[in-house]
């Protein structure tokens, strides 16, 4: 039976109370060694099934309209070649985050240039590349509007509002009307998407690379138009996700429809151009944010407006002004939102969206603000902390920015910031920026078991670890519970047969796998209680034995039967009475080459507050690559589309620009405040994923404007936007 | 056609399509999946492996080129039970998450080191004929292997990590 746990109250805390002392230690992930030898088993890496076909997906070459023929006779005349794939079950893109439904299964329309119109599949991978490549098609051609700024076809959200912005604006004695542009973003993990689908009768296996397998098995039976219990899903490694493989994708949809018909399994490997076309970008934005101030510098004015696209019938619009609404009070304040419909790759979550971008645009006019003030960008920030959410008055439920600042200001040596544009090392002009950092919290329904024999100890649940240490974190809960050494525990992850958690996503997953865990590991303590007679609360568990009330017993003799639990939790009513959100703050120091544009991101630190950590070392891990994709988005990734066709023109890694290692320096520091959130789940955690990037790209931004004395306003910061902000001389 | 490779010290002859690069025939012919594909077009070094002892993108490579050669993927670096220094010293400092690229940057950081050792400099090397080993060496040399996950500067200590022990 399962435990049903509703997050009603603020909860106690037990893993303060436990004695094993593994819980948030630097523990190395137990799946480490797998990593390093190259034996953790990524879809396509598992022996090749008997049998086993190879399926290359074909794109779209028209931005809209029709598929009147495609070639298929000609291509089963190249040697291995078996089949040409259409079927109106195959999906035009990927489901967005929790779908749990099928997305658009457009039949023989085609809704973007690069969308998925048919799979090749031939006995091997060469021949299969080869007959797609060649494959002809006809199209009936129809108009349509590519880029968000010619499209017609526009949504305007009702503004959100608090107070009155018009009035506060009026009477605000200092403001700042800055318009900002970010480009689309590619999420990039570094494994393709990839799929491989075999048929036993009327159930389907897929090993797929999916972050969340409790929704991926409902969107792909829906798919498919099977039921729910007729899809099995393993996904144990995933080479990253960051969002782009939060639903199920037609590279699975595909190699489902490929194995029935052809009654093979059938493997089905992204390419990484595939990956640029078909997987969900995030949304390029407009931004137009609008700040007012009284001359001492009280924030009393706040509008973040911003304009993104999708394509019809994506329910998803990057959440841009996220953050805008929590960070800083006002007395008005009023955020809306426009959705451009285009025909183009359609746009979902890449690791946090919202403030990946928003938070660039909005916390470098702040530091704008701050200059026309004539106050230090840090001091502005402090001021203006409000009491409650500004927008809905709900009282915070942990929140330490003040400290993150002002810690981060000193560790950073911030108080020795000099004049904007007056130092010079050379051709380098140097500069130091700073940013607030903020994503919010949440809890998803999440289910876990937990089972213990003698002293070793299963937890399973379909929950994945796409790096973000869930195999390490799981472990440490249950360990931490049951008093055990991590060795004698054995995480079970990404198997749908297994009890359904929230998956990877919005930074939700250690929080709430990791409850769920909690819960169950939780009632195998009430057993082991009831067994050596001791209440629950007088029960100690450590080093494999059990202590309470004068009696004790080792486990490995007290639990000759298997015990085991199972538990689930979901959010409840201290979602509605506090707000949960993790908080830091972002430094970075850059030097910016006078003559070239060239930005060097010389050294970084971040300071954060998230709640419980439960492993200072993957959590850090977490934390500094989000920095790091904070560096990508002010300096270098611009996804960038023909304005006549929208087909996708940096689609590979060569053209998409992400960090790598000589971008990053060395002196990248990550330090976490102590905290603890009793409102946001038992565990007192908040999520870790996605904070390190929220605001880390404004403190590069702003300290590129600090070096130079000039302001960037599109972003990222190319070369040729530095020079051109230097104006001229 | 067929090809003759030596692959971690054993010796293979693989029959295979003209097509075939040396990434595919090591991942599905030699089931030594270790070695991943990432891109495809030499971008990323994902797919980085040691060819008579120098590291190159396998997907770059086709099959038909290498016959005679000796090539080392990860799996003949170590095993889960017997971890080399590098290896290691990644477990340890963390210089991974979700592990994808790893192998990649381990084969190159394994090749990058005794470059090092037989004194190659660098783009950014001060002396040209004594080349430190200092993070801004290994940034430069270690470029062409991405990692989105982004654990740059724990690859980095990593590295050196397993330099020292290796000294």
């Amino acid at each position: 039976m399962t435990d049903r746990f509703t997050m009603d109250e603020p909860q106690p805390r037990l893993l303060d109370e436990t004695g094993q002392g593994v819980i948030g230690t630097p523990m190395d992930r137990p799946d480490g060694p797998q990593k390093v030898s190259g034996t953790a088993g990524y879809t396509a890496d598992h022996p090749a099934p008997e049998g086993m076909a190879h399926g290359y997906l074909v794109r779209a070459t028209i931005a809209r309209g029709k598929v009147l023929k495609i070639d298929r006779e000609g291509a089963m005349g190249l040697e291995g070649v078996l089949d040409v794939i259409t079927d109106p079950r195959m999906t035009r893109n990927p489901a967005q985050g929790m779908a749990g439904e099928a997305p658009v299964q457009p039949a023989d329309a085609v809704h973007y240039h690069g969308q998925p119109i048919a799979l090749v599949v031939a006995s091997t991978f060469e021949a299969a590349r080869d007959a797609a490549q060649r494959l002809s098609v006809e199209y009936e051609t129809e108009d349509a509007a590519v880029s968000p700024g010619n499209t017609r076809d526009t949504e305007v959200d009702d503004p959100e509002t608090a107070g009155d912005f018009d009035a506060a604006w009026d009477s605000s004695e200092v403001t700042v009307d800055l318009n900002y542009t970010t480009p689309s973003h590619a999420a990039a993990a570094m494994e393709p998407h990839a799929a491989v689908a075999q048929w036993n009768g009327d159930a389907v296996e897929l090993r797929g690379s999916l972050q969340m397998v409790r929704f991926n098995k409902k969107e792909l039976a829906d798919s498919l138009g099977i039921d729910a219990s007729q899809v099995r899903i393993l996904s144990p490694f995933v080479g990253g996700g960051f969002g782009s493989k939060l639903g199920i994708g037609p590279e699975a949809v595909a190699a489902a429809i490929a194995s029935q018909k052809l009654g093979r399994p059938v493997r089905v490997v992204m390419t990484r151009q595939n990956v640029f076309d078909m997987i969900l970008r995030r949304s390029e934005t407009a931004q137009h944010v609008r700040l007012g101030a009284t001359r001492d510098g009280r924030i009393t004015a706040i509008s973040h407006d911003d304009r993104v696209s999708n394509l019809d019938e994506e329910g998803f619009a990057e959440p841009v002004s996220q953050a805008s609404q929590f960070l800083y009070g006002a007395d008005g304040l009023s955020f809306t939102q426009t959705v451009a419909r285009i025909a183009a790759t359609p746009a979902g979550s890449v690791r946090a969206p919202g403030e990946a971008v928003g938070m660039v645009a909005f916390e470098a006019a702040i530091d704008e603000l701050a200059d026309k003030l004539g106050m230090d960008p840090l001091d502005l920030r402090l001021k203006n902390l409000p009491e409650k959410h500004p927008m809905d008055g709900r009282p915070y439920s942990a929140r330490r920015l003040a400290d993150c600042l002002t810690e981060g200001a000193e560790l950073f040596g911030w108080d020795a910031r000099w004049e904007a544009g007056s130092r010079r090392e050379g051709d380098w002009l140097i500069g130091m920026g700073m940013s607030s950092a903020a994503r919010s919290n949440v809890l998803v329904k999440s289910a876990a078991r937990v089972r213990l024999t003698g002293d070793r100890a299963i937890v399973e649940t379909d929950m994945t670890d796409i790096g973000t240490g869930s195999y390490a974190i799981l472990n440490q809960i249950a360990a931490e519970m049951l008093g055990l050494s991590p060795d004698r525990v054995e995480v079970r992850l990404g198997d749908s047969d297994l009890p359904g958690a929230s998956g990877s996503g919005g930074s939700f997953g250690a929080s709430s796998a990791g409850s769920a865990t909690f819960l169950a590991a939780k009632k195998i303590r009430a057993e082991i209680a009831r067994k050596i007679g001791c209440s629950e609360e007088a029960l100690t568990l450590q080093k494999g034995r059990a202590r309470g009330d004068n009696r004790e017993a080792d486990l490995s003799g007290l639990v000759t039967e298997e015990i085991v639990a199972e538990a689930e939790i979901e959010g409840g009513k201290t979602a509605e009475s506090h707000f949960s959100s993790g908080f830091g703050a972002h430094f970075a120091e850059v030097a910016v080459n006078e003559w070239t544009g060239e930005v060097r991101v010389r050294r970084m630190l971040g300071v954060m507050s998230m709640g419980r950590i439960l492993n200072e070392k993957t959590a850090r891990s977490q934390a500094l690559g989000g920095m790091i994709w904070g560096i990508g988005t002010a300096l270098t990734e611009d996804m960038q589309s023909d304005s006549r066709d929208g087909h996708v023109v940096t689609r590979d890694l060569a053209n998409y620009h992400v960090p790598s290692h000589a971008d990053v320096p060395g002196d990248m520091q990550v330090v976490f405040l102590e905290e603890r959130d009793d409102w946001a789940n038992p565990i007192q955690t908040k999520g870790i994923g996605e904070l390190g990037i929220s605001g880390a790209g404004a403190a590069v931004i702003n300290a590129i404007s600090h070096a130079s004395g000039h302001r960037i306003y599109d972003i990222p910061a190319l070369p040729d936007r530095v020079i051109s902000s230097f104006g001229v001389k | 056609m067929k090809t003759t490779l030596t692959v971690n010290g054993r010796s293979h002859e693989v029959d295979h399509d003209t097509r075939r690069t040396l990434l595919d025939t090591l991942r599905d012919d030699l089931d030594l999946p270790g070695t991943k594909k990432g891109c495809d077009h030499g971008q990323c070094g994902a797919c980085t492996v040691l060819v008579n002892g120098q590291r190159v993108n396998s997907c770059l490579c086709l099959t038909a080129m290498h016959d005679g050669d000796e090539v080392t993927t990860i799996e003949g670096i170590g095993s889960p039970e017997r971890l080399s220094a590098l290896q290691k010293a990644f477990v340890e400092k963390d210089g991974y998450q979700c592990g994808y690229c790893t192998p990649g940057q381990i084969m190159s950081a394994t090749a990058m080191l005794k470059e090092m050792r037989d004194g190659a400099p660098s783009y950014v090397s001060d002396d040209l004929d004594a080349a430190e080993l200092s993070d801004a060496e290994m940034a430069e040399r270690m470029s062409g292997n991405l990692c989105r996950c982004s654990a740059y500067p724990l690859i980095r200590e990593a590295i050196a990590m397993a330099a020292e022990v290796e000294k």
